[in-house]
């Protein structure tokens, strides 16, 4: 279980409250207006935007002292989540042993994991070769070998076409089932959170709403989710 | 050390004149290579054309190039008799002396103008293919491309590269030596060495010193509040063709390229021509001293470039400036300088040849750090501001960083940097010549003795294989950088 404790990020002006609980295997989205904190908010669980105040445990234990690496989870950037200059297979590899001195059986696993988000056989390419949607599938696929018990995604298939995105969304899935993660999902589009996520946090005006389930969130959106949708 | 030996603090005339000649040379040097640098490290980036590659390579050349030999060559082409003057008096124009402020200011612009392409073409390529091509895709003039891409990236290099060349022109000792000379063309290293080696006034020497010291230590602080970071994001290093302008852009590429190619390569081919005769008969002792002078410009290079790197990481994680300026400290101190003090200091204790190899690697090493420093530390702070999450969040160690993130990142310029100092060291003439002993002489000494001997047919072979060597090494380490670059 991840709990925001009374947690608040600052920064300038800025300043966002969060103050619930994730559960394991939950599917919760982020939505709300740009500048509201999503990222920010996600950069905190992940460990590069040090708390104002409050904590963020993981199953009780405070991961204020914890280094990103280290945290039980794993994240997804708008950009930059592999590296242009190693394989694919590199680039996974790096996800299960940070020497990246692999085993024969790292690399089947590298392997099968390529194979599971439709990039088999391509180990060698690096990514300057891939599209972006199969960029994101890569970077899926190192999640999925990492098999953190969360994933973090900062809107990394926002650049994706729609038929692409349903595509990726249900690659997630996928991998969440198989991992059994818990994912928090960065998004700006309300089709995202209806299709994928049971739950949905609003940030907006300061504060993340504890998460709602989206179905409701969206039957009878508060005011605040009523202006975004427009 | 030098400060101790200094027991009067007062400057005579003689010594202001000098101060104000040191300054006035170097800012000008300094001055006409990075503005001189632009349009030719714009031409070479932007244009593809037969022998570019190696163009781009032999830039290195006359910064490689050890002093005494580039020296001699700038002599026959500028010299008396030498095609210039000759060209002039065709024409019934007086002869141009190459002695004096212009001179002093010509050797310098030939050995650092190729330094200020080099290190405004690495900027230019670390300007990502996409930014370009975005800009392109929306019809942006090259004015405006100028604006936008080019210009905040010269803003953030040009004043570092400047201040580089400032300190490097503040200790150019030799060519002061060799076309300087009277009490107007005096800097100060030049009046510490005539100091030392004629008139024993070790006082006067160290107080000297203290000065040139003062005044580098001065404008190595003011530099080191000159280099900021660059957002310009990561592409994904695509091979993108770039289209470049036609009309007079084009034009003024072609003849930037050209000028530069001419004015540094002429002096070359004219050492060339002077010493090619000579390797028939080439003197005794070359060959150990040249394997010396190898030996020393490997080890040097290596540990240089390690501790540039190390010290280029932890300025670009850390928020503080300390490292920065304990990496540009060795630029406020000469060869010169080093060597005195280093001298003093072991004389009671060892006799000084004994130790010569290894206090001119260290020189060496310490000399070329600051040069290493400052072409790694914007790559290094780019990699951390692209990669430094991803490492952080995959929870990678330092020796998996270091071997798949930041080696293969920064191979480029670790070859070059490396390649640098290699050469630098290879052509140095500062600390050995103050401690070899007999039969103990690097290259550079060696030549320098054939030529005290006026066998100078000989020094010129020898110099040539001491050039031939010097770019070896460098083109050995700048093509290792490359390769695991490309790889």
């Amino acid at each position: 279980m991840l709990t925001l404790e009374n947690l608040v990020l600052t920064q300038d002006e800025f300043r966002l409250t969060a103050d619930w609980k994730v559960q394991a295997g939950e599917r919760v989205a982020l939505i709300g207006p740009s500048g509201a904190g999503k990222s920010t908010l996600l950069m905190a669980l992940a460990g590069f935007f040090a708390p104002a105040a409050g904590s963020i445990l993981w199953q009780g234990a405070d991961l204020a002292e914890v280094a990103p690496g280290d945290r039980p989870l794993t994240i997804l950037f708008q950009d930059q989540n592999l590296f242009p200059h190693l394989t694919l297979a590199q680039n996974l590899g790096l996800g299960l042993s940070p020497t990246l001195r692999l085993t024969q059986a790292q690399t089947t696993q590298i392997e099968t994991a390529l194979l599971r988000v439709g990039l088999a056989g391509m180990q060698a390419r690096k990514p300057g070769q891939l599209s972006g949607g199969q960029q994101g599938r890569a970077a899926l696929a190192r999640a999925l070998l990492r098999a953190r018990p969360v994933l973090l995604l900062d809107e990394p298939f926002a650049a994706l076409g729609p038929a692409l995105k349903a595509e990726m969304l249900e690659l997630l899935d996928e991998v969440a089932t198989a991992t059994g993660a818990a994912v928090l999902m960065v998004t700006h589009d309300p089709n995202d959170a209806k299709h994928f996520a049971d739950k949905t946090v609003l940030v907006a005006d300061g504060v993340a709403q504890a998460p709602v389930a989206t179905a409701e969130l969206f039957a009878d959106p508060p005011p605040a989710l009523h202006d975004y949708l427009g | 050390m030098v400060a101790a030996r200094a027991d009067s603090f007062a400057l005579a005339p003689a010594d202001l004149q000098a101060l104000r000649f040191t300054l006035l040379q170097a800012s000008l040097s300094a001055a006409v290579s990075s503005l001189l640098a632009i349009p030719v490290a714009r031409a070479l980036f932007r244009r593809r054309f037969p022998l570019r590659g190696a163009l781009i390579s032999l830039l290195a050349a006359p910064f490689v190039l050890p002093v005494v030999v580039a020296v001699m060559g700038l002599l026959t082409v500028f010299g008396r008799g030498g095609p210039i003057n000759t060209g002039l008096a065709w024409f019934g124009l007086p002869e141009v002396s190459i002695f004096g402020l212009h001179g002093i200011v010509l050797a310098n612009v030939f050995f650092n103008l190729p330094l200020a392409t080099r290190m405004l073409l690495h900027g230019w390529q670390a300007i990502p293919a996409e930014r370009f091509r975005l800009a392109q895709s929306l019809g942006l003039p090259p004015s405006a491309q100028f604006r936008h891409l080019e210009a905040p990236m010269l803003r953030a290099r040009l004043p570092g590269i400047f201040a580089v060349i400032l300190l490097i022109c503040l200790a150019s000792f030799a060519i002061a030596l060799m076309l300087g000379g009277g009490p107007k063309a005096s800097t100060l290293e030049l009046a510490i060495y005539q100091s030392l080696r004629f008139e024993f006034d070790l006082g006067r020497a160290a107080l000297l010193a203290a000065v040139q010291f003062a005044l580098c230590a001065a404008i190595t602080l003011a530099a080191a509040r000159l280099t900021l970071p660059q957002g310009f994001g990561a592409g994904l290093s695509r091979h993108l063709q770039i289209s470049a302008p036609n009309g007079w852009r084009r034009a003024l590429d072609i003849i930037a390229v050209i000028v530069a190619a001419v004015f540094l390569f002429a002096p070359l081919l004219a050492v060339v021509i002077k010493g090619l005769p000579g390797l028939t008969t080439l003197p005794n002792g070359l060959w150990p001293a040249a394997l010396r002078s190898v030996s020393v410009a490997i080890v040097s290079a290596v540990l240089a470039t390690s501790a540039a790197l190390i010290l280029a990481n932890g300025a670009a994680h850390s928020k503080s400036r300390m490292i920065e300026l304990a990496a540009m400290l060795p630029l406020a101190a000469s060869s010169l300088v080093l060597g005195t003090g280093l001298f003093l200091l072991v004389r009671p204790f060892i006799a000084p040849e004994n130790l010569a190899l290894a206090i001119t690697i260290l020189v060496n090493a310490t000399l070329t750090l600051p040069y290493l420093f400052r072409l790694l530390l914007p790559e290094a702070r780019q990699l951390q501001a692209d990669y430094g999450r991803l490492t952080e969040s995959l929870g990678l160690p330092r020796r998996t960083i270091l071997r798949f993130v930041t080696l293969p990142r920064l191979a480029r310029p670790l070859g070059y940097g490396a390649g640098l100092a290699a050469a630098l060291s290879m052509g140095d003439l500062g600390v050995i010549a103050l401690f070899a002993g007999d039969g103990g002489a690097t290259l550079p000494l060696f030549v320098q003795h054939l030529i005290g001997a006026y066998r100078l047919q000989q020094a010129a072979a020898a110099a040539l294989i001491l050039v031939a060597l010097s770019f070896v090494l460098f083109w050995a380490f700048d093509r290792l950088g490359s390769h695991y670059a490309d790889a």
